[in-house]
C-alpha cells in the first residue's frame, strides 16, 4: 500500500497498514441471522463476534482465549473469510483487505493463510489416503511441478514427524496425535505465512499435547510462521503465545503482551478466568474468583458492558454504556469502565495505529 | 482398620472379535471415609473402566475376570445383580463425564431426580418431590421448583452437571465417583463445580473418587492419587508424594509435559510415542516402549509394586536400581534414603 493510499485510508478513519503487522483487525463484527417466523425472515442476530480489534506481528503467536461460545472460533474463521461476508470492520492481511478480494485473488491468498481445525477425527476425509490429503491442495494450486510432488509431500511429512511410507494409509489407521500431525502437514504443505490453530491440542492427551506444541514451535521457527492460537486451555496459551487476547461474548476485552496479561491482568473477567485455572501443585494456594452464573446468550447480550451481569466491580455506567478500548500501558489494551478514572486518555488515535 | 472401599488386583477385560482387551489389568487401591482419591491417566488407560467395574455397569462384552472389590468389608464381585442394585445410587453413585448426554432428554428434570429417590428410599411421590427440590437447592440451582418442571435441553452445561450431582447425592451415598466431571465444561464453570463438590464433601462427609486427566484438578482436590497406565497403576500415594516425589518414569513424564509457569520459554518435554495397544500387552513393563530410562529388565519382566515409603507405592525398576546404588554408596542407610536419591543421574 502506498503512502498516498495510507493517507487516504487514515482520512477515512480506516486502518493504516503498518508492514510490521501481518494481520490487522479493526472492529471486526460477524453476526448470524436467526431465521424464524412465517416468512423465514431474520428475527434476530446472534452477535458471535461483536467488535474485535488487534494487530498481529509477523512471526509471532497470538493466543486467543475465552469460554466456549465467546466467539473465538468465529473470529478465526472470519479473519480467513471462511464464513461468508463480515458484518462490519476491517481485516488487513499483508495490507490488503481480505473481504475486498475477488474470487481469484482470494483463492490465491488461501495458500498464504491456513487453518488447523480442532478435531483431528472429523477434519480429515476418511476416504483419501493421507498422501492425497496433504498433497491435494498443493497440486490444485500448482505450487510444485508434477514430477516433484511426491518428493515434496515426503519432505513435508518428514518435517511434521510422519513417515513417508505411511502415505498410502487412511486416516482411521492413525492415532489422534498423528492425525493432528497430518492436519498440520496439510496446512504447512502450502507454505503459508499465517496459520489459524483452532484448539489444535484440545482433543489430545497431555503427553501427546506436548509433542504437538513442540512441533508447532519448531515449524514456526523454521518457516517464520505467524499463528493465531485459539484455545481455552490457558496454560497452553501461556506456553506458546507472544501476545494474548481474552474474549468474552464476542468482544476482545483485554489484549497485550503475554507477560502483561498473565502478570498483570486488568479486566475483571481476565482475573476471574486466570484464577479459575487449577494449578498442578497441591500446595499452591488458590484465590479462586468464582464467577456467578454462566455466559449470557450472544443472541440477546446484556446492554452496556457485556460482562456486567457477572462482574464483581459492576458500576452504574457499566449497565448502559459500552466501554471503549484503552491502552493502559504500551501495547496493553483493555475494555473496561474501571479504567475510565485514569487521567483522561486521549482516544483520538485508533488503537494500535 | 479396614477401608471404606478396597479394590484388590482387579482385572476387567472386554471380549471383542479382535480378542481380549485387557482394559483393567490388576489395579489395587483403597479409599477411606471422607477422603478424595484421584485417578489420573491418559485416555484408554482404564480409569473409567475401573469405575464401571466397581459399580458393575460394564458394557455387555465386558467382564470382571478376577480380583475383589470390597465395600465396607462386603465383597461386591460376584455379589449378584440384586445386591448391586442396592449399592448403586444408594452407597456408591456416579457422575458421568458428559452432562449433555447423561440426562434423558424426554423426561423432566424432576421426573429423573424423583425416579432415583423413589427407587432407593421409601419416600412417596410428595416426599420425593420435596427431597428433589432440596437437592437442587443444595447444589445452588436457583428457582428449583421451576427447574423441576423443565427439560434437560433448557439447561446449560454447568446446570446439567449440577443436576447430575444432585441426582447422585440424593440418596446420601458413602462414595461419589466423579468420572471426568468437569472435562466438558469451561474453566470458569469448572471452578464453580469443583468448589461445589468440595463444599458438599465437607458438608456431607462422603468420599470421592475423582477420575480425570487434568493434573491441575487433581492437585487442587485430592488427598490421594492413583496414576494409571495400561490398565494398572504405575504409582499411587498421597498428593504431595506424587507431585513432589514421583517415582515412576510415566508420572515424571506427565508432570514434565504439562505447560506451567516454569516451562515458559523452554521446550516442553513430551512423552514420546503413543499409548499402548491393550490387545497386545507386552511382557515387560507396559510403559517401557515409551520410557527414556528403559533398561533391559524393563522389556523382559514387569516390575512389581514397590513400597517407596508408608504413603507411596510405585511399579518401576528404576527404584530398585536407585535402591541398589544408594545401598552400595551408604551401607548403613537403607530404604529411607533411597527415596530421596536424585534420579536424574540414574536415568542416563
Amino acid at each position: 500500500m502506498s503512502i498516498e493510499a495510507n493517507r487516504i485510508a487514515a482520512d477515512a478513519g480506516k486502518l493504516v497498514y503498518d508492514p510490521q503487522y501481518i494481520l490487522m483487525v479493526k472492529d471486526l463484527k460477524k453476526h448470524f441471522p436467526i431465521k424464524g417466523g412465517m416468512m423465514n425472515r431474520a428475527v434476530g442476530q446472534v452477535k458471535a463476534v461483536d467488535g474485535v480489534t488487534f494487530n498481529l506481528k509477523r512471526g509471532t503467536t497470538m493466543g486467543l482465549v475465552g469460554e466456549s461460545g465467546c466467539g473465538k472460533t468465529t473470529t478465526g474463521r472470519a479473519i480467513l473469510r471462511l464464513s461468508g461476508e463480515k458484518t462490519a470492520g476491517e481485516v488487513l492481511f499483508n495490507g490488503r483487505e481480505v473481504y475486498d478480494l475477488s474470487h481469484e485473488e482470494l483463492r490465491h491468498l488461501r495458500t498464504k493463510m491456513q487453518i488447523i481445525f480442532q478435531d483431528p477425527f472429523s477434519s480429515l476425509s476418511p476416504r483419501l489416503p493421507i498422501g492425497e490429503i496433504i498433497g491435494e491442495a498443493v497440486r490444485e494450486h500448482k505450487l510444485v511441478p508434477k514430477a516433484e510432488l511426491d518428493d515434496y509431500i515426503d519432505g513435508v511429512m518428514d518435517q511434521c514427524g510422519l513417515q513417508p511410507f505411511q502415505k498410502e494409509r487412511y486416516p482411521h489407521e492413525f492415532s489422534g496425535g498423528q492425525r493432528q500431525r497430518i492436519c498440520i502437514a496439510r496446512a504447512l504443505a502450502l507454505n503459508p505465512e499465517f496459520v489459524v490453530c483452532d484448539e489444535p491440542v484440545s482433543a489430545l492427551d497431555v503427553s501427546i499435547q506436548a509433542q504437538i506444541i513442540n512441533l508447532l514451535n519448531d515449524l514456526q521457527e523454521e518457516h517464520d510462521l505467524t499463528y493465531l492460537f485459539i484455545s481455552h486451555d490457558l496454560s497452553v496459551v501461556e506456553h506458546i503465545s507472544d501476545t494474548v487476547g481474552v474474549m468474552y461474548l464476542g468482544n476482545l476485552v483485554e489484549y497485550g503482551e503475554k507477560k502483561d496479561i498473565f502478570d498483570n491482568p486488568l479486566h475483571p473477567y481476565t482475573k476471574a478466568l486466570f484464577s479459575a485455572i487449577p494449578i498442578p501443585d497441591p500446595d499452591a494456594k488458590m484465590d479462586r474468583i468464582v464467577l456467578e452464573g454462566s455466559i449470557p446468550s450472544p443472541a440477546d447480550p446484556p446492554e452496556g458492558c457485556k460482562f456486567h451481569t457477572r462482574c464483581a466491580h459492576c458500576m452504574e455506567r457499566c449497565t448502559h454504556s459500552m466501554p471503549q478500548q484503552k491502552e493502559i500501558e504500551p501495547g496493553h489494551f483493555v475494555v473496561c469502565h474501571l479504567f475510565d478514572d485514569e487521567p483522561e486518555v486521549e482516544d483520538a488515535e485508533p488503537a494500535g495505529a | 482398620m479396614s477401608s471404606l472401599l478396597e479394590v484388590t488386583d482387579l482385572h476387567t477385560s472386554f471380549f471383542t472379535d479382535a480378542g481380549e482387551v485387557k482394559a483393567v489389568n490388576g489395579i489395587s487401591f483403597f479409599l477411606d471415609r471422607g477422603k478424595v482419591l484421584g485417578i489420573v491417566g491418559e485416555s484408554g488407560s482404564g480409569k473409567s473402566v475401573t469405575a464401571y467395574s466397581i459399580l458393575q455397569i460394564l458394557a455387555p462384552t465386558g467382564r470382571i475376570v478376577s480380583g475383589s472389590v470390597k465395600l465396607d468389608g462386603q465383597e461386591l464381585v460376584g455379589a449378584g445383580e440384586k445386591a448391586m442394585q442396592d449399592v448403586r445410587g444408594n452407597k456408591i453413585s456416579i457422575i458421568f463425564q458428559d452432562p449433555m448426554t447423561s440426562l434423558n432428554p424426554t423426561y423432566t428434570i424432576g421426573h429423573q431426580l424423583m425416579e432415583a429417590i423413589m427407587l432407593h428410599t421409601k419416600r412417596d411421590k410428595r416426599e420425593a418431590w420435596d427431597r428433589a427440590v432440596e437437592m437442587l437447592r443444595l447444589v445452588n440451582i436457583n428457582e428449583p421448583e421451576k427447574r423441576m418442571r423443565q427439560y434437560p435441553f433448557e439447561q446449560s452445561g454447568g446446570m446439567r452437571q449440577r443436576i447430575m450431582i444432585a441426582m447422585a447425592l440424593a440418596c446420601e451415598p458413602d462414595i461419589l465417583i466423579a468420572d471426568e466431571p468437569t472435562t466438558a465444561l469451561d474453566v470458569t464453570i469448572q471452578a464453580q463445580i469443583l468448589e461445589l463438590m468440595q463444599d458438599l464433601q465437607r458438608k456431607l462427609g462422603m468420599a470421592i473418587i475423582m477420575i480425570t486427566h487434568d493434573l491441575g484438578v487433581v492437585a487442587q482436590m485430592c488427598d490421594e492419587i492413583v496414576v494409571m497406565y495400561a490398565g494398572s497403576y504405575c504409582e499411587r500415594g498421597t498428593a504431595e508424594e506424587i507431585f513432589y516425589n514421583p517415582k515412576h518414569e510415566y508420572t515424571k513424564g506427565l508432570l514434565r509435559s504439562i505447560p506451567t509457569l516454569d516451562t515458559m520459554g523452554r521446550k516442553l518435554q513430551p512423552i514420546t510415542g503413543t499409548p499402548i495397544d491393550l490387545l497386545n500387552l507386552p511382557e515387560g513393563c507396559p510403559f517401557a516402549p515409551r520410557c527414556d530410562a528403559a533398561m533391559r529388565i524393563c522389556i523382559r519382566q514387569a516390575p512389581a509394586s514397590m513400597d517407596i515409603n508408608e504413603f507411596h507405592k510405585a511399579s518401576c525398576w528404576m527404584n530398585v536400581k536407585a535402591l541398589a546404588e544408594t545401598e552400595a554408596a551408604l551401607e548403613d542407610d537403607g530404604a529411607a534414603d533411597a527415596a530421596e536419591t536424585p534420579e536424574g543421574g540414574d536415568a542416563k
